[in-house]
């Protein structure tokens, strides 16, 4: 069960030839690779690279038209999740396979015993699992039903279950899309514990960062080819990025404007929660046109019921919203597209987009009532297609066309499809909320330099992000949110991420040192 | 006598609870029935026609001469075919599960009459048998074997359910079957069994009506106590221990209402009486169910590879 004694490492999984056609699109496209115990494999790559189908391929929920895979020295049975458990391979899934009724314990001792026992041995499992637990310091509680973890725990679950069946090769996909900052760093820790075991990992990623924080060697997947392999000490991120992308990525950089007047201002607003509790408490905000104002903030701390409230999805419980100097009285969100708020929601497949119908029909949801698009009640088709035709052309959405359904589309391509319709009409106002989150660095390039051509033809943007490197590149101001307040709009220039970190983490007692002068203003600072 | 004392006096009586857990034995074997389905994450509305099918089934075999236990097994055995055809479609097909239920119900009603007629063209009054006897104990505790059996399956469930293996397989594939298979287990196979299993239950449940209940096959006598598990089954929460609890209560209402009826002399319409029940079921759905957590997956059909 454990590892050979520390000789030189051994080959554990060697992927020979692997080549999988979807229909038209080949997904993967001969590729091989080899894995050596104690490795950390960070696989790179764009959404659509190809990055999941292989490790599917691996795990047994594909089955690749050529090629060969060989775990441990033995072939491995394509098709069966059932024989790459058998053979030590572990797999965390992007989306998480955990059922949320259940407790933790029972997800991961689910089909570990024969089927036919006339009782479970829960004891034992649970031995087991808190003894997995305390080695490789990935604290559960057994009993805890899924349903009510946090993210990071969940993780923590699916991981143990991996180790649980002995897992010696571990795949990890996207494992930090869903994780803070704080949590990836512990998830960081975590594969280094076990690759110090003598586990193997694969973690699929499509950030450069994590490749530098966690591994030792990076394979780089363009459109379904693999394109290089380096040891991760060797190469930079320019190099990797290139690599990914296929051409060279230039980071954003906004020109200096001066700031307009006010299309956004909140004046101590407060919004409370159903049970009480203040989302939002005494906020002012200011937003002018030709400025970019960031909010950064761990998730939770008000951003989502700043969001909703700009979008008119609920109303302040006192204080004030204006619009382009109006105040709004009973904004909801069709009305506040009238007034010209675009927004980006938070999430795209559950709040932006309608995956069951096609293109044009998410691209006029916004406006169907207008003229252009019906006419006595009669959607206008033929007019709705060549709109959602030039959208896609002007955004660049690769997609079948406009009547394709839209949960086809990679998440990119859905990002773009939102920026469509919430840009193509210059609107005012933009609301982003967590623009860029799981996009790739091509897409998110992409969406930062529409956000800055927007603010350029004269649009103010409030952009929601917990990335606080996008905040810092886009942003003119920035401002923390921490438990429903936000602290006064802080240059971008004269903020640092160590500052940003200690605000958010609610020290504003620091605003002292970045603002002397707004402290006067603002007693209530400390 | 007042109306209070009339009740308390129906609710002191030994017969009233031998009703009331005669009554409640068929909701008991086909709520458990309904519940293993849905727990495995498939809505199976061909109860009623599976229960018809059981209590024809069953009955024709002990008319045809077979012993009683025979004619329970070979009812099992009858809502476990039907049961593979509904898990045929519904599972490794992924059809819509409402659609082929209400399919399957008619079939198994109809196939039911057919066979009966092909057998019994001429009868006019229906044929009898002998059915179990109830066995010589003390007051409500004279009970028909098939009783007996299904208040034991009640703790067989539950054992099953949440003290094996199997069981926890079950409840895997109804929460999130892609999980499940992440973890190795075929899901199409532990569909299709408990599929299987809880047709069969419900089969038992048709087949106390003739074989216990009744000594006769009638048409219509299932009578729509399929579609009162189905929401027995959501006011147990997919719990079989409440399962029966709600099949009793069910039961003290229709005994009660049945005896009601008498005392009432004809006074108020009987209609207002037979009513009775079905009202008061309504009204604890709607207090209870609304926090009902329904299995995750019921309903979904799985299709392996697919996002």
């Amino acid at each position: 069960m454990s590892s050979p004694l520390k000789g030189g490492p051994e080959v554990v999984l060697r992927l020979a030839g692997i080549s999988k056609r979807f229909g038209p699109l080949l997904a993967n496209d001969d590729i091989s690779l080899t894995l050596r115990a104690g490795e950390v494999l960070a696989l790179l790559g764009e959404n659509g690279a190809g990055k999941t189908t292989l490790m599917n391929i691996l795990f047994g929920h594909y089955v690749a038209d050529e090629g060969t895979i060989e775990a441990f020295g033995r072939p491995l049975p394509p098709g069966s999740p059932r024989a790459a458990l058998e053979a030590g391979i572990g797999m965390v899934h992007q989306h998480f396979t955990l059922a949320d009724n259940l407790s933790v314990l029972d997800n991961i001792a689910v089909g570990t015993e024969s089927l036919w026992r006339w009782r479970s041995d829960r004891s034992a499992a649970r031995r087991r699992l808190l003894d997995l637990s305390q080695r490789f310091g990935l604290e559960v509680r057994p009993d805890a039903l899924v349903g009510d973890l946090s993210v990071g725990e969940r993780q923590r679950a699916e991981i143990l279950k991996a180790l649980y069946r002995d897992a010696r090769i571990l795949i990890l996909d996207e494992p930090t899309a869903v994780l803070t900052p704080q949590e990836s760093a512990g998830l960081f820790e975590t594969l280094r514990k076990l690759t110090a075991d003598g586990l193997a990992v694969v973690f699929i990623s499509h950030k450069m960062n994590e490749v530098f924080a966690a591994s030792d060697t990076v394979a780089v997947l363009r459109a379904g080819k693999l394109v290089a392999t380096h040891a991760t000490a060797s190469t930079d991120r320019a190099k990797l990025a290139e690599l990914m992308v296929g051409r060279s990525v230039k980071p954003p950089a906004p020109t200096p404007l001066s700031p307009g007047e006010p299309v956004l201002e909140l004046a101590g607003v407060t919004v409370a929660s159903d049970h009480g509790r203040p989302l939002l408490d005494g906020v002012d905000l200011t937003v002018r046109r030709h400025q970019v104002v960031g909010i950064a903030g761990v998730s939770g701390n008000g951003q989502t019921a700043l969001a909703e409230l700009v979008s008119g999805l609920i109303r302040p419980d006192s204080g004030r919203l204006s619009l382009k100097g109006s105040v709004v009285e009973h904004g909801d969100p069709a009305d506040m597209v009238r007034r010209g708020v675009a927004r980006i929601p938070e999430d795209r497949h559950s709040a932006g987009l309608v995956g069951a119908m096609a293109v044009w029909e998410n691209l006029i949801a916004e406006r169907y009532h207008d003229h252009a698009f019906s006419r006595f009640g009669v959607l206008r088709r033929g007019a709705a297609r060549s709109y959602a035709r030039k959208v896609i052309e002007e955004f660049d959405v690769r997609c079948p066309g406009p009547d394709a359904r839209t949960q086809l589309l990679s998440g990119g391509n859905m990002q773009k499809l939102i920026l469509g319709r919430t840009l193509a009409h210059g609107p005012d106002l933009i609301l982003a909320s967590q623009p860029t989150r799981g996009l790739d660095i091509g897409a998110v390039s992409y969406v930062h330099s529409r956000l800055l051509d927007a603010r350029s033809a004269g649009a103010g943007v409030l952009l929601i992000s917990e990335d606080l490197d996008e905040i810092l590149a886009l942003a003119d101001c920035v401002t923390v949110a921490y438990h429903g307040r936000l602290t006064p709009l802080l240059p971008h220039d004269r903020v640092s991420v160590s500052q940003l970190g200690l605000l958010m983490a609610g020290h504003w007692d620091i605003l002292r040192d970045i603002l002397p002068e707004t402290q006067l203003e603002h007693g209530d600072a400390a | 006598m007042d109306f209070l004392s009339i009740i308390l006096d129906i609710l002191l009586s030994a017969a009233f609870w031998t009703a009331v857990l005669r009554i409640a034995t068929p909701y008991v074997l086909g709520t458990l029935g309904e519940l293993l389905c849905e727990r495995a994450g498939v809505l199976n509305l061909g109860i009623e026609g599976i229960m018809t099918l059981g209590a024809m089934a069953g009955w024709m075999a002990v008319y045809q001469g077979a012993d009683l236990w025979t004619g329970v097994l070979v009812a099992a055995a009858c809502g476990a075919l039907l049961g593979l055809l509904h898990a045929a479609l519904t599972v490794p097909l992924g059809l819509s599960q409402h659609v082929t239920g209400i399919g399957v119900t008619l079939l198994g009603t109809s196939l039911s009459y057919f066979v009966y007629r092909l057998v019994l063209p001429q009868a006019s009054t229906p044929p009898t048998i002998e059915p179990f006897q109830p066995l010589a104990l003390p007051g409500a505790l004279a009970q028909t074997p098939l009783t007996y059996l299904a208040f034991l399956l009640v703790a067989v469930v539950a054992y099953v359910l949440y003290r094996t293996p199997v069981g926890l397989a079950v409840r895997m594939v109804g929460e999130n079957p892609a999980a499940a298979e992440a973890q190795g287990l075929n899901v199409t196979a532990i569909r299709v069994g408990a599929v299987m299993a809880g047709s069969a239950l419900m089969a038992l449940a048709g087949a106390f009506l003739t074989l216990s209940a009744f000594n006769a096959f009638f048409f219509n006598m299932v009578n729509g106590r399929g579609w009162i598990c189905i929401a027995l089954v959501v006011f147990a929460s997919w719990r079989p221990g409440k399962a029966m609890l709600g099949a009793l209560l069910f039961a003290v209402f229709d005994a009660l209402q049945l005896r009601l009826q008498q005392a009432s002399g004809g006074v108020l319409p009987y209609q207002l009486f037979l009513m009775m029940p079905y009202l008061l079921s309504i009204l604890a759905l709607v207090l209870v169910a609304r926090r009902a957590s329904y299995p995750r997956a019921l309903m979904i059909p799985y299709r392996k590879g697919e996002r």
